[in-house]
């Protein structure tokens, strides 16, 4: 029983202490983002790697969940007669859940757990030590422009997610099911807000854009600087990125739509 | 290029007093006391495990020291801001042991690497520099190369190119002959010593491959257990009385550090087995 409560001790304060460096870590990474804005070139580079490399799995899923959603909603609305609204419902789940989260799920697996190997790899063969004795401060040469990429990436991809579910839901619907293409627009159009619903979207996959870099370049900085800390790392991103925007999605939720 | 003799500062560039360090609760330094003068190539040696590469950032001002201080070019390393740390560290250059080289980049850009962030040299001039470096370690054929085609010594030596990049005052080599060949070996070793002297640099080596370093140094230091326990020309640690270093120089495998590791008699442990 004292050996329970003192492991749940010791873990709680590890964590805590995790918790803790992760904080620090952000805040100095924060501070150092002026050197970002005088070489935009950094950026643009991780952009492409954070951003453009996951373009193809956003794009293949964003169309899949879209044409899914397109078959059982309408399964379902047609039971009430309401099929002509399957817009309406494929568009405000995507835009308010499916499609910030997913893409957050999504790019923790490509890209997050790509930036946590990097940098952990980077640290285990002294390259950043390297870099720091060069006078090069690798929280503002390697961790911001990945941080920021990510930051900038996740709310794009998201939007392209989203995008492409509504056009694949569309294609299903119009040519499957036979909703009129028409009223599958308009309802849409007159029942999705864009402050309410696309906003709130943006917002929450801005939030785990955040969340997912912060996570990824945080769990590689700090990773042992050994091939199983690399890996554990590496797992450790995407398992706790996919549970935090879970559970900031449900609060953010909560927040949002009353 | 050589660095200029300030007439503000000491003759020692990098001053040590009293140093005490510990990490995970183990005292790995203990009042430890160590000069590099201008000029000098000074070797830190000692078995593995005693701290040496620990040294070294300290050195650099990766770590700081619990205890006693840490002068670099008359400044206290542990006092600095991030602002004038960043600034000492532009006039150091260290060899990493595995030679950290970036693995994404060519030897061309590893070299360039130091230069195209500290300087807003044009490209046409980065590459002169680049070459110069290059061709004083002897590779400038390999400049398209990436570091995972390059052998290990070669790699040290494009890693010790890069050091040189920002002209250093300092350089720290850690282990720069630890896993290399005979060729190799020579082959750095004479790189150390001449671009010392041609360059007007200091360097440190922290090494425990005896013979090479001490066929090199100016003078050493031995270290064990934390301290200091001999220091001087190579002559001197040669002819030096004390058993630890009489064992160490000459590679004895038993002696005052004792070939087996501390543990009840092997009497007991066999018969515990029953």
């Amino acid at each position: 029983m004292v050996g329970l409560l003192q492991r749940i001790g010791a873990s709680t304060l590890a964590s805590l202490g995790t918790l803790g460096r992760a904080t620090l870590f952000l805040l100095r990474v924060i501070r150092g983002l002026g050197e970002l804005v005088r070489r935009p070139h950094l950026l643009v580079q991780e952009l492409y790697s954070v951003g453009v490399l996951t373009l193809v799995i956003i794009v293949v899923s964003g169309l899949f969940v879209g044409m899914v959603l397109a078959l059982q909603g309408y399964y379902t609305l047609v039971d009430f007669g309401a099929e002509q609204s399957l817009g309406v419902l494929v568009a405000l789940s995507l835009t308010r859940e499916l499609g910030p989260v997913v893409t957050a799920l999504l790019f923790a697996g490509r890209a997050g757990s790509a930036l946590t190997a990097e940098i952990g790899l980077m640290k285990a063969t002294e390259q950043l030590a390297g870099m720091e004795m060069m006078a090069v401060d690798p929280e503002r040469r390697i961790i911001a422009p990945r941080l920021v990429a990510a930051l900038i990436s996740l709310p794009l991809l998201a939007m392209i997610f989203i995008l492409l579910g509504i056009g694949g839901a569309y294609v299903v619907g119009t040519s499957l099911l036979g909703v009129d293409g028409g009223s599958f627009w308009s309802q849409m159009q007159a029942q999705v807000s864009f402050t309410d619903d696309v906003l709130n979207g943006l917002i929450k996959s801005v939030l785990f854009g955040l969340v997912a870099g912060w996570i990824a370049v945080f769990n590689g900085y700090d990773c042992l600087p050994t091939s199983a800390g690399v890996s554990r790392a590496t797992t450790r991103t995407v398992v706790v990125t996919s549970l935090v925007v879970l559970g900031l999605d449900f609060v953010l939720t909560a927040l949002m739509f009353d | 290029m050589p660095a200029t003799q300030s007439t503000g500062e000491s003759r020692a560039l990098i001053d040590i007093r009293d140093l005490s360090f510990s990490r995970g609760g183990r005292p790995l330094f203990d009042g430890v006391n160590l000069t590099v003068n201008r000029g000098e190539v000074v070797a830190i040696m000692g078995p593995s495990g005693t701290g040496k590469t620990t040294l070294l950032r300290l050195i650099g001002g990766q770590l700081r020291a619990a205890a006693g201080s840490v002068m670099v070019a008359g400044e206290e390393v542990g006092g600095l801001s991030r602002r004038d740390l960043y600034r000492l560290r532009r006039r150091m250059g260290v060899l990493f042991q595995s030679g950290a080289l970036f693995t994404d980049l060519t030897c061309y850009d590893n070299v360039a690497f130091p230069l195209r962030e500290h300087t807003e040299l044009p490209e046409s001039l980065i590459r002169m520099v680049v070459l110069m470096k290059l061709e004083a370690v002897g590779l400038r054929g390999a400049r398209d190369l990436y570091p995972a085609e390059l052998s290990g010594g070669m790699a040290r030596r494009v890693s010790l190119a890069r050091a040189l990049a920002l002209d250093p005052e300092i350089i720290l080599y850690d282990e720069p002959f630890a896993g290399q060949d005979p060729i190799s070996m020579g082959a750095l070793m004479q790189v150390i010593r001449q671009l010392n002297d041609a360059l007007g640099l200091t360097s440190v080596v922290v090494s425990h491959d005896v013979d090479e370093t001490l066929s090199i140094a100016d003078r050493a230091y031995v270290i064990s257990e934390g301290q200091v326990i001999e220091s001087g020309t190579p002559e001197r640690l040669r002819d030096s009385d004390s058993p630890w270093v009489h064992q160490f120089l000459h590679a004895l495998p038993d002696g005052p550090v004792p070939f087996h590791y501390p543990a009840e008699t092997m009497a007991d442990d066999l018969r515990r087995a029953r």
